[in-house]
């Protein structure tokens, strides 16, 4: 195997355990089945204690050895450790005894959680010697690849569905990106650029990369135990578009409770899924352990996958930990969206209202029992897809520079609750 | 007349890096056993014990899924293009 590897040992088939060295590589040749890094836990454990990382700039690659690089990672330094919120107010209104939020909405730099996945992807993709790479996105990790190839001087080609919102076009252009918009959905834009890649020596980042990218998402897993004082939530609410991030987030626990960094402990992760896109809960419900693709039709565009790749593990990740999955409609994501901006001033974009609307109706049906307490993962934010909630959260209320009509106007309100409150 | 099936990266060591291949099979079953006829060994790479596509396998004939179609007993014509693809992450 490589001499120098890291703390990596090889990339292992989740089906057949077949083993392949450590390159660009993400299929078993053997039964297509995801490959995966396996690591050397002897020698992490070694290294990686709750002081080591204590010591660390407050990043996630504090967590380094549990992250797929050979040497130091070398984009995206600053990504991570974003701030895990105390969600008193809205778990007042959800009625749970502790709420808290995993605040992703502002990872830096392009507010989302894909910049974990892309930092890896990157450090990694420039270690295995590529100059040019490339994604297939739903908008959020079209975004994170252009601006983090733009800081690292790498040449980027971003592959997305031509009906994305406007802001998440913007904000890959901006960068100087190639942004190519493919004229149909994402499982098509996914599709072609699996060929793409088989043509092209890029790193594609979810395609020949996908087994150090999707490693990336355990770093938020890590960060919430590390936030609760070294504790592992007892219940964990994930938005599922592939499923990825919801098997990453379990196995970021696993790994913590295998290093011995936290106790051995009971955990249920849950899956949320927006009900016009909604193959993963719907075989979920019905206790099956594969899903049927379906045909995309939701505002929640950044979870808008209808052949979700990692959906069978993500079953098996629910059924092992106890969790459960659960669906929104359009309406109940705006809901979700309003909600936590009002209750507690964050402003998360439609896969946060799906997380948010299907955690209320776990809480609510007693799936999350409301003495327990739950961390909520919000992946992005709210000002790339204002498209979804404008027109829907009001309008100012104009005057004119005069103290006398801003009077007016606040006893008039008064009146008005006076009205409401009766 | 043929059909044209589009081989994924994986799969080329079989058909001697052979990226497209005509096929004349009026089904995609069929495709799968006239395939395995032409390339042996390909045929359990796609499908399983109980001659279901593998979960990880994504079959497409002109860019929709065949399970969104009849499955193996979607029928295929003249100029068809079937695309084999490996199921892949989500962005």
């Amino acid at each position: 195997m490589d001499k120098n590897a890291g703390f990596m040992r090889a990339l292992k088939c989740r089906e057949c355990g077949r083993e392949y060295p450590l390159t660009a590589t993400h299929v078993c040749e053997f039964d297509f089945g995801p490959l995966e890094v396996v690591y050397e836990y002897d020698r992490i454990k070694q290294s990686l204690t709750r002081a080591s990382i204590e010591s660390r700039p407050k990043a996630m690659w504090r967590y380094r050895e549990l992250l797929p690089v050979a040497e130091d990672p070398t984009v995206g330094l600053q990504v991570g450790f974003t701030p895990l919120v105390k969600a008193d107010r809205l778990a007042k209104t959800l009625g749970i005894r502790e709420l808290w939020i995993k605040n992703d909405t502002v990872n830096y730099p392009t507010l989302s959680f894909k910049d974990r996945v892309v930092s890896v992807a990157l450090s990694r993709a420039k270690e295995l010697g590529f100059t040019t790479v490339a994604c297939a996105s739903t908008g959020n990790l079209a975004n994170s690849v252009a601006a983090n190839a733009a800081s690292a001087g790498l040449k980027a080609y971003v592959f997305i569905p031509t009906d994305l919102e406007q802001g998440k076009i913007l904000n890959s252009l901006i960068y100087g990106a190639n942004v190519i918009g493919i004229k149909g959905h994402y499982d098509e834009v996914n599709r072609l650029c699996a060929e793409i890649a088989g043509k092209f020596g890029w790193a594609f980042v979810n395609v020949n990369m996908r087994p150090y990218y999707a490693e990336g998402s355990k770093s938020m897993g890590y960060e919430i135990i590390e936030q609760l004082g070294w504790k592992v939530p007892k219940h964990t609410v994930v938005c599922m578009a592939s499923g990825s991030l919801l098997t990453k987030i379990q196995k970021s626990y696993q790994e913590f409770i295998k290093l011995g960094l936290v106790p051995d402990s009971e955990f249920q992760i849950h899956g949320a899924q927006a009900t016009g896109c909604s193959p993963i809960s719907t075989a979920q419900k019905a206790g099956l352990d594969f899903f049927k693709p379906v045909k995309p039709n939701t505002i929640a565009k950044s979870l808008a996958i209808g052949t979700p790749a990692d959906g069978f593990y993500a079953l098996k990740a629910m059924k092992e930990t106890g969790g459960s999955a659960e669906d929104v409609t359009d309406d109940e994501i705006r809901e979700g969206i309003c909600l936590l901006a009002e209750r507690e001033g964050i402003f998360a974009e439609t896969a946060g209202g799906v997380t948010v609307g299907v955690a209320k109706k776990l809480i609510a049906d007693g799936t999350i029992p409301a003495n327990d307490s739950a961390v909520l993962c919000i992946t992005g934010n709210g000002l790339k897809t204002m498209d979804a909630v404008n027109g829907h959260v009001g309008h100012p209320r104009e005057i004119k520079p005069s103290l006398r009509e801003f009077e007016a106007l606040v006893a008039n309100e008064e009146i008005q609750s006076k009205h409401a409150s009766r | 007349m043929a059909k044209n099936v589009r081989i994924p990266t994986p799969l080329r060591k079989l058909t001697n890096n052979e990226e497209v291949v005509e096929i004349m099979a009026t089904t995609i079953g069929e495709a799968i056993v006239e395939l395995q006829s032409k390339y042996p060994g390909i045929k359990e790479r796609l499908v399983d014990d109980n001659g279901e596509v593998r979960r990880f396998v994504n079959v497409y004939v002109n860019e929709e899924d065949i399970r969104f179609l009849k499955n193996q007993q979607t029928p295929l014509k003249d100029g068809d293009e079937i695309s084999i693809i490996p199921a892949i992450a989500g962005g």
